[in-house]
Order: structure tokens, then C-alpha cells, then sequence
């Protein structure tokens, strides 16, 4: 006989506080943003902050039930989980139903699901358990080509679905492998490309390969080393130039046009303050109202009266801005901060790698969805529609985030066991 | 899996989230604390200022009778956003207008703001409003507003009340309390009380939803201020006496003027052709305006006020009690008059003569107030006639003539008594008695109003003094406002004996076999009167009649001016007859006579 304690073995309390602390305060939020001021009830299922409830309900049933499974289970199947995944993501593009233009749900009666928030965790297993066997090695192009399949499959899927949100989360992984040991120049060419992307989108294809072509010139002219090394210089620029024109062609030619006057309106290209910086606009305006001490709870004026649009699922933060001000915001963003940097702690502290990786993979998919939700409620990214984890309304990603943490937590717990 | 350790790279992936999270706060901190614009922002997307109207002052004549009250009318508003499948056909028909006008004003509104709401129909009234008032909430996006217009229950006194409406540029320059869209008095009493008509606006802060719905009062009300409504005014009219006057003046030019004497308190001011004052309310306003402006007769025109006349006969009786004053005749000196063979000013007729004062005045002899009019000039107590003319002009204007009373009386004429300087300048300093002898009855250069005249009647009533004529008796909160209209101005002709003679005089015009009123004697009310008749260069003589009554306990003074209609004593003098009549006994006897003048048509068949 096993006690129901050392089944669970000893999870990371710190970890449960903040998960509940963070979901607690989301559903506080839920509410003041979609309670109306007639007739409030909690258990109104017809509303949403009734239906979080139950979402929440639920979340901790799903939190429990996996703290109570082998922690070997996660890495024995977690090829598994990936696969199946990768079919329920085809059978969306095929059989799923479209809403606000994503064609990303599976509808159940009333009940809906987005299989694209669950393939986060199977793809993070998956990744874990790949860096975890023995044959690979990141400086190998055969482990950095299995790597890129294993992200970019499910990402190309949900890029498929018209969800460029959740398909540009997995970019987040690059911090996984930078962690793994993949080469920080990788970083910085992802860095420099990132630069290279706006330049071209703010400037012109043609200004920036013309001002290329004349450095390396200058360089080639001037240089005699740089002259001696030609054929990779050489081989730099065109692929740089490559990178250019596919990024015209890409933000011309394949964005929506939405979504190119999303990008247009941050750079400050455009400006649209009833278009796309619309939402932004409304939402920096809440949160800026908000001043030091907030308008204090169910006294938002702007996110109560619905003057941010998707206030209760993306724009969630601008909610706490306005009503609990600066102070309120910072400690929001310090809890996320607290909860991110103990992942890292704890993934440090395993035995095994693919726990560590796991970790990894955990913390850079809350981080990404952390700093580019918040980001786009301040205005510093662009509108790309991920939820804030844990906070923003809706049960497929609260699910879904939660069997994320809750996996790593029950292998940090049970991590004594491990040999 | 090679072996090298990387765990270092912790340190990195830590710092970087450290490093998003320091300039998320920062921004926030921009955003929330240094930053004010938003704050502002949100104020301005989420917080509606809504204007509370108050309701005009009401307007009451003597009698507590309503002159002026509030009607509602009702604009249907439309906010383009939220207007949504509406059955566009229904919703004219219930409107009476047609696709194109629907077309039409939902274009301009969408023009305006997509958000906002804009004025889709003006002024709808009651009627308008009730064959879609129960049906609104088929129309989403479209809503109804109360605005109150200016009503009168009797179509009288238009100019003298004036008339309300929309502020222009000029008045938004002048007084910050009015805002593009408020109601403003333009003219007559609605524009000399504004300030106690108007009230106070109050305003309310409220919450408001995306959709422009008020949600809520904006912390509890704690910046609302309630709307204080305007005072009531009482004036001074006799709406009774007023639109039986206007009854009488049909079809006739001129005016009316009646004084009650003690007080100064216009009794009734009668201008025609006049207008209904309903005309130029609400949505007809500047249509029906234009309108009036271009009529022929001058219906706006306030001819009581504005119009300006030589007084003719009747200035006699301010001579007479000037020479008398002046010691240059008693009411015993008697002149001769040879009639219409008179030199160098003729007599209007033939009569006995000579004629003592009393007699002169009740003949309206011209050749007796030449020669008075002489002795004044030539009194040999001052150095010569200019000095005597300078004390003339002084004493005429005690008055009451050549200025204004500037009390709430609309738009007054100062009317002109030629000063000293003025014939100087005509004729180089060299002119006496005989050079400006037109003065003598009230001809010439001398220029009065009805108003003025009116004035003079009182004068004459109270033997030697006036009360500023005007119209507010009182409003309701602000009882000191009358004290400025109500002053009081001693003639510089003050011996009540003097009075007597010239006031017997007037008697007489009623009551002697030769009197030019005598066809109006009433046995039962006293009445002393004046008829004047003023050449007129462009047609039939103005008729003039200055009267008051009773004689010993005067409580009205009239003067009447009829343009174009001949001898004073046809026309004028019979309706200032019919008003005192009117005004003292509550109804006329002399039914006769009142269908003579009011069938009386001066304009249309001359
Ligand atoms: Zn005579």
C-alpha cells in the first residue's frame, strides 16, 4: 500500500500559491470586467464569470488528477501525446469550426474546445524527451533538424488555422535550446534578422539591400582579411538579402491585411486610432486611468463599460490596470515574475534532464505568453491575441496551462525518486 | 546528449526575464503616474456632461393673465452606430416624411459622428411625436429629447416681449455661460431679463457605455448641480386692454401708448401692422422671419418705440406751460387770430377771436401759440433769445423729450428738440423767434415718440411730474430689479395752477360744442384730451390724440398715433376714447363707434 502522499509525493508549494494566487485574481477580474451591475449571481452560468468558475472547478480537478499520475508516465508517452496531438490538430484544419476567422475549435454542443492550447504541453514533452536521448547533440544538423520538426510541425498547423498568436508561441522553445546548449549566435542572428524584419517593413526592401550591398563592398574594398574570407561574406549577404525580400514578399504577399496594419500601426506607420490601434488605444487609455492606486474594484469606468474590446480574454490586464493601478499591475507582473524564476529554480534542481528540459519549455511558453500579452496591452507588440495564462477568460487555455505546470510540478515532486 | 554543462545559461534566461518585467513596470509607471493624457482620455471617452435645462421664466401681465409660458417640443435624436435593420418604410410614414428626407438627415448625422447623437428631426410637437412615440423601441438608435419653446397663449404684445432663440456667435463671445445649441433672448423683454428669465443650467456628470448608454451618475452626482429655473416676471400690461387696442388698430398704422399715471407703468403698447409672436418660435422661426422682414408695412417694427413724429397741437400744451412758468403770459392774456389768413404761421380755421389761453388751447389756435412762443423767446429776463431759447430747451426737456427713458422699454428712439448749437450751425448764429416759429406748434425739427407722449399725458395727469414708464412689475426672486426702471423726474414746470388752466383746456376738448373730441364725451367718465394732426410730405396727415382720465383721480394717460389718417379727431381720438373706456370700465357702451374704428381699414382702401 502506496499512502495518497507519497503518490503525489511533495510538490512545490510556492509553485500551488502562486497558480492559485494568479488564477484567484483572474477570476476577480472576470468578473468586475463582465458582471453586469443588475442582478449579479455567481453561479449565472450564462455568464462568463460563472462559467470560469466552473473552468476553474475544473482546472483544479485536471491539477490534481495529475499530480496523482507516475511522473513516469508523462516521459514514457510523451511521443505519444505529440502524435496524437498532430492529428487532432489535422482533424481542426479538417473538421473544426471557425470562430473570429480561426479556424481552431472543436464544437461540443455548447462546449468548445482549442486543441492548439493543449499541443503546447505535448510539444514541450516531446522536445524534452528528444534533448533527453542520448544521440542527440544540438551541434549536430541532424538533432537541430529533428528539433525545428518537432516546434515548427504543430506551429505550422495552427499557422494553418489562421492563429498566428498561438503559432508564433513556439518560438518561445529557442530559450529551451539556448539553455540546451544551442549556440548563442543563434540568439543574436534571430536578434539581428528580428532588426533586419522591421527595418525592411519600415524602410523599404530596396533601401536596406542597397545599403547592405555598399557596407560589404566598402568591407570587401577596404579589408583585407574580410577580402581573404569572401565566398562566406559573399554567401552572408545573399542569404541576408534572401531573408529581405522573402520578409516583403511575406508581410505583402501572406499577412492578412488586418494583420499587416496591426504591424504598420506599432511601428508607427500608420495611424488608425478606430481601426487596429483601436484596441490598443482604449486599453492604454484604461490602464493609464488607473494612476497609482487604481479606481479600485468594480470602478473601471472604461473596462466595465465595455469600452476595450475582448476586455475579459486578451485585454484582461487592461482590467487591473484601471482598477488597481500601478500598484495593483506591478504586483501582478511580480507574481508572474516569481512564478517564472521558480520554474527555472526547480528545473535547475532536477536530476533528470528531461525534467529540466520540461521546465524549460514550461517557463518559455508562460514567459512568451506573459511578455507579449502584456506587451500588446501597454502597446509595445502588436494585437496577436494570446490570453494571459491563467488569467484570461476561457477554459481551454486555463486547462491547457494548467496540465503544463501541473506535469512539471508532479515531476519536481516526485524528483527524489528518480535515479 | 553531449555533457558540457550550460546551466549557467540560467543567469541569462533569468535575466531576461527580469529585464521584460523592469520595463513592463517602467511603462506602467509612464502610463499610470507621469503620464496625465490618459487620464484625461478616459474622462473624455467614458464621461458625459448632460446639461440640465431649466425652465424659462414665465411671463404674467397685471392681472396674474399668462403672456409667456413653455411648451415642449420634442427632437427626435438618432446615434447612426446603433441604428440597426430598422423598417425604414414604417418609420417615415410614421414620421410623415419621405425616403429621400430619411436618406438625407441619416447621411448628416452620419457625417457628423458615427457615435455620437445629432439632431435627426427639430421640434417635433406632441402631435408629430404620437404616432411613432409607442413604437420607438423598433427603432433602435433613435430617441426622443425634450426642448421647451416659447408659447403665447394670446397673440399680443409681440414686440415688446420679444423673442427667444438659438445664441450666436457674438452672445457666446460676450458671456461664457452659453454654449453652442442655448436658447437666448433676442429682443424685447425676453433679452432686457435674460439674466432672471433664463435661470441657471445645472449639469450632471454620467457614466456612459461604449454604446453611448448612460450607465450610471459619475460618483454618486458628487459634481452634478441641479438646474435652478428661471423667475417669473410680472409686467405692468393689460393684455385685456392690449389686445382690445390691437383690435382697434387693425388695419391701421400707428401705435398706442398707455400709461397708468402714478406709477409709470405701461398700461399697453400697441404698434400695427403687428405679427403673432407664436410666428417666430421653433422650427418656422427664421422661415416665417424672413418673411416680415420683407413686408412692406414693417410689421417688426415697434412703431411705439421707434416710430418718431413731430408732436404737433399737442405741444401746445407744453408751450402754454412753459410761457406760463415763465411768466410771459397769464391763463388771462388773450391774442388775436385772423385764421387761415394768419401771418406768419396760419390758423387751421376760423374762430372768434381774440382767444384767452384756455380757449387757444381748446381751439388749438396756431397764431395764439405763435405769439406765446414769441414771448418766450423775446423774454427780455435773460440777454436774448438764444439764452431764452437754452432755458426753452431745458424745460422741454424735463419732459421727458429728446432722450431715452432707458428703462426695459425695447429698442426706444431718443426723438430730437433741436438744441441751441444745432440752429447755430443751420444758420450761422443768426436766427430768432421767427426763423424756427414751427416749434411753435410742434413742428419743425421736433421730433417724439408715441412713448414720449404717452409720457407727457401722464405728466399732465399727475400735474407736474413722471415716473419713468416701464414694464416690470416684478420678478419673482429679484424684488429690487424695479427700483431701477422706477424713478422719478419733477418737471421743471411745477405750479398745479398752471396745470389747471392748460388741463381745463383739455376738458373742454371733450366737453365744449366746439371741442374736437366732443363727439367722444362719456357722461360718466371724465376724460381731458389733445388732438394733434402733423403734416405729413408724403401723404395724408398723421392723427394724433393725447388723453388721460378720469380728470380729478387720473389712472390712465394714452397717446395714440395714427399714420396717414387725417384730422386727429377721426381716428385717433375715438380709440384713445375706447381705451380708456375699456381700461375703466371692463366694457364699451359706444358699440357703434368700436365697429366704426375697428372696421376702419387705412391701409387697403385710401
Ligand atoms: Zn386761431
Amino acid at each position: 500500500m502506496v499512502t495518497r502522499k507519497s503518490i503525489i509525493g511533495k510538490p512545490d508549494m510556492l509553485l500551488i500559491i502562486l497558480y492559485l494566487f494568479l488564477v484567484g485574481f483572474g477570476w476577480f477580474s472576470i468578473f468586475s470586467a463582465s458582471a453586469q451591475d443588475s442582478g449579479v449571481s455567481l453561479f449565472d452560468f450564462s455568464q462568463r464569470y460563472g462559467k470560469q468558475l466552473v473552468w476553474i472547478a475544473l482546472s483544479l480537478f485536471l491539477a490534481f488528477s495529475v499530480l496523482l499520475i507516475d511522473s513516469k508516465f508523462f516521459s514514457t508517452y510523451a511521443y505519444l501525446f505529440y502524435g496524437l496531438m498532430i492529428i487532432v490538430l489535422i482533424g481542426v484544419l479538417l473538421f473544426g469550426s471557425t470562430v473570429a476567422g480561426s479556424r481552431s475549435w472543436f464544437q461540443f454542443g455548447g462546449f468548445a474546445i482549442q486543441p492548439a492550447e493543449f499541443a503546447k504541453f505535448a510539444t514541450a514533452l516531446a522536445l524534452a524527451k528528444y534533448l533527453d536521448s542520448r544521440n542527440t547533440d544540438l551541434r549536430k544538423f541532424n538533432s537541430k533538424f529533428w528539433v525545428a520538426v518537432i516546434i515548427f510541425l504543430p506551429s505550422a498547423l495552427i499557422l494553418l488555422q489562421n492563429d498566428t498568436g498561438s503559432a508564433l508561441v513556439y518560438f518561445a522553445f529557442f530559450l529551451v535550446l539556448f539553455r540546451e546548449g544551442l549556440s548563442g549566435w543563434f540568439i543574436f542572428l534571430g536578434f539581428l534578422f528580428g532588426l533586419l524584419f522591421i527595418l525592411t517593413i519600415v524602410f523599404g526592401e530596396l533601401y536596406i539591400t542597397a545599403i547592405l550591398i555598399a557596407i560589404v563592398t566598402l568591407m570587401l574594398l577596404f579589408r583585407k582579411k574580410i577580402r581573404k574570407n569572401w565566398k562566406p561574406v559573399i554567401a552572408g549577404l545573399i542569404i541576408t538579402i534572401g531573408f529581405i525580400f522573402t520578409v516583403h514578399f511575406a508581410f505583402h504577399k501572406v499577412l492578412e491585411p488586418h494583420q499587416r496594419v496591426r504591424i504598420q500601426v506599432l511601428l508607427g506607420l500608420k495611424k488608425d486610432p478606430l481601426g487596429a490601434g483601436y484596441n490598443v488605444n482604449q486599453s492604454k487609455i484604461a490602464i493609464g486611468s488607473g494612476g497609482f492606486t487604481g479606481k479600485g474594484y468594480f470602478k473601471g469606468m472604461l473596462t466595465r463599460n465595455h469600452f476595450v474590446p475582448e476586455q475579459s480574454t486578451d485585454f484582461i490586464f487592461s482590467t487591473i490596470g484601471e482598477e488597481r493601478g500601478f500598484i495593483g499591475s506591478t504586483v501582478l507582473i511580480l507574481a508572474f515574475l516569481a512564478l517564472l524564476i521558480r520554474i527555472i529554480i526547480l528545473a535547475e534542481r532536477q536530476r533528470s534532464a528531461f525534467a529540466r528540459i520540461y521546465g524549460y519549455g514550461v517557463a518559455s511558453i508562460l514567459f512568451f505568453h506573459f511578455a507579449i500579452n502584456i506587451a500588446m496591452t501597454v502597446g509595445f507588440a502588436p494585437v496577436v491575441g494570446i490570453p494571459l495564462p491563467f488569467f484570461s477568460y476561457g477554459g481551454s487555455s486555463l486547462w491547457a496551462f494548467t496540465i503544463l505546470l501541473f506535469i512539471f510540478v508532479k515531476q519536481d515532486a516526485s524528483r527524489l525518486s528518480v535515479l | 546528449m553531449y555533457k558540457k554543462d550550460f546551466s549557467n545559461r540560467k543567469y541569462f534566461v533569468i535575466g531576461l526575464f527580469v529585464l521584460i518585467v523592469i520595463l513592463f513596470v517602467v511603462r506602467l509607471y509612464y502610463l499610470q503616474v507621469v503620464n496625465n493624457k490618459y487620464k484625461l482620455s478616459a474622462r473624455n471617452i467614458a464621461l458625459r456632461t448632460v446639461t440640465e435645462y431649466p425652465a424659462r421664466g414665465r411671463i404674467y401681465d397685471r392681472n396674474n393673465n399668462l403672456l409667456v409660458y413653455n411648451d415642449a417640443v420634442y427632437d427626435l435624436m438618432v446615434i447612426p452606430r446603433q441604428v440597426k435593420k430598422i423598417d425604414t418604410l414604417k418609420f417615415c410614414q410614421l414620421l410623415g416624411i419621405t425616403p429621400a428626407i430619411f436618406k438625407k438627415q441619416m447621411k448628416k448625422a452620419k457625417h457628423y459622428s458615427y457615435y455620437k447623437p445629432s439632431i435627426f428631426l427639430k421640434q417635433l410637437s406632441k402631435k408629430d411625436k404620437g404616432p411613432i412615440g409607442e413604437l420607438m423601441y423598433e427603432f433602435p438608435g433613435f430617441y426622443f429629447q425634450t426642448r421647451l419653446l416659447r408659447h403665447y397663449p394670446k397673440p399680443i404684445a409681440a414686440h415688446l416681449l420679444g423673442s427667444v432663440g438659438e445664441v450666436n456667435n457674438r452672445d457666446l463671445k460676450k458671456d461664457s455661460y452659453y454654449k453652442q445649441g442655448d436658447y437666448i433672448g433676442k429682443s424685447g423683454i425676453e433679452k432686457f431679463y435674460e439674466k432672471e428669465l433664463r435661470g441657471k443650467k445645472g449639469s450632471s456628470i454620467v457614466e456612459v457605455d461604449v454604446h453611448n448608454r448612460v450607465i450610471d451618475k459619475f460618483q454618486g452626482g458628487r459634481f452634478d448641480t441641479l438646474a435652478i429655473p428661471g423667475e417669473d416676471i410680472k409686467l405692468s400690461l393689460d393684455s385685456r386692454l392690449q389686445s382690445f387696442g390691437q383690435k382697434l388698430m387693425r388695419n391701421k398704422i400707428g401705435s398706442i401708448v398707455a400709461i397708468e399715471p402714478a406709477t409709470g407703468e405701461i398700461l399697453a403698447m400697441i404698434t400695427s401692422p403687428s405679427y403673432n409672436p407664436n410666428l417666430l418660435v421653433g422650427r418656422k422661426r427664421s422661415a416665417n422671419y424672413v418673411k416680415l422682414l420683407h413686408d412692406s408695412l414693417k410689421p417688426l417694427m415697434n412703431r411705439a418705440v421707434i416710430g418718431t413724429y413731430p408732436p404737433g397741437s399737442t405741444f401746445k400744451l407744453v408751450n402754454a406751460l412753459i410761457a406760463l412758468q415763465n411768466k410771459v403770459i397769464t391763463p388771462n392774456t388773450s391774442f388775436t387770430c385772423q385764421g387761415p389768413d394768419s401771418k406768419p404761421i396760419a390758423c387751421s380755421h376760423y374762430h372768434i377771436s381774440p382767444l384767452k389761453l384756455e380757449d387757444a388751447i381748446a381751439l388749438s389756435c396756431n397764431s395764439y401759440f405763435w405769439k406765446t412762443y414769441k414771448k418766450i423767446l423775446n423774454n427780455p429776463h435773460f440777454k436774448n433769445s438764444h439764452e431764452a431759447y437754452a432755458d426753452w430747451y431745458k424745460k422741454v426737456s424735463s419732459f421727458g423729450f429728446g432722450h431715452r427713458f432707458k428703462t426695459d422699454i425695447p429698442f426706444e428712439r431718443a426723438g430730437n428738440i433741436p438744441s441751441e448749437n444745432y440752429f447755430n450751425h443751420l444758420y450761422r448764429g443768426s436766427w430768432n423767434a421767427l426763423t424756427i416759429r414751427s416749434l411753435s406748434i410742434g413742428q419743425g425739427e421736433i421730433l417724439v415718440t408715441p412713448v414720449q407722449l404717452a409720457n407727457l399725458s401722464a405728466i399732465l395727469a399727475n400735474r407736474g411730474y413722471y415716473i419713468t414708464p416701464h414694464f416690470l412689475i416684478h420678478a419673482s426672486r429679484s424684488d429690487s430689479l424695479s427700483v431701477k426702471v422706477n424713478k422719478k423726474y419733477n418737471v421743471d414746470v411745477e405750479n398745479p395752477n398752471y396745470y389747471k388752466t392748460v388741463i381745463d383746456a383739455m376738458e373742454k376738448v371733450f366737453d365744449n360744442k366746439e371741442g374736437t373730441a366732443r363727439f367722444y364725451f362719456m357722461k360718466d367718465i371724465t376724460q381731458a384730451g389733445k388732438t394733434g394732426t402733423v403734416q405729413n410730405p408724403h401723404g395724408k396727415d398723421h392723427s394724433i390724440f393725447i388723453a388721460f382720465a378720469p380728470v380729478d383721480h387720473p389712472r390712465i394717460a394714452i397717446a395714440v398715433v395714427v399714420e396717414n389718417a387725417g384730422f386727429g379727431s377721426t381716428w385717433a381720438a375715438p380709440i384713445a376714447s375706447l381705451m380708456i373706456e375699456k381700461y375703466l370700465t371692463g366694457h364699451i357702451k359706444r358699440k357703434a363707434l368700436e365697429k366704426r374704428i375697428e372696421d376702419g381699414d387705412l391701409i387697403h382702401n385710401k
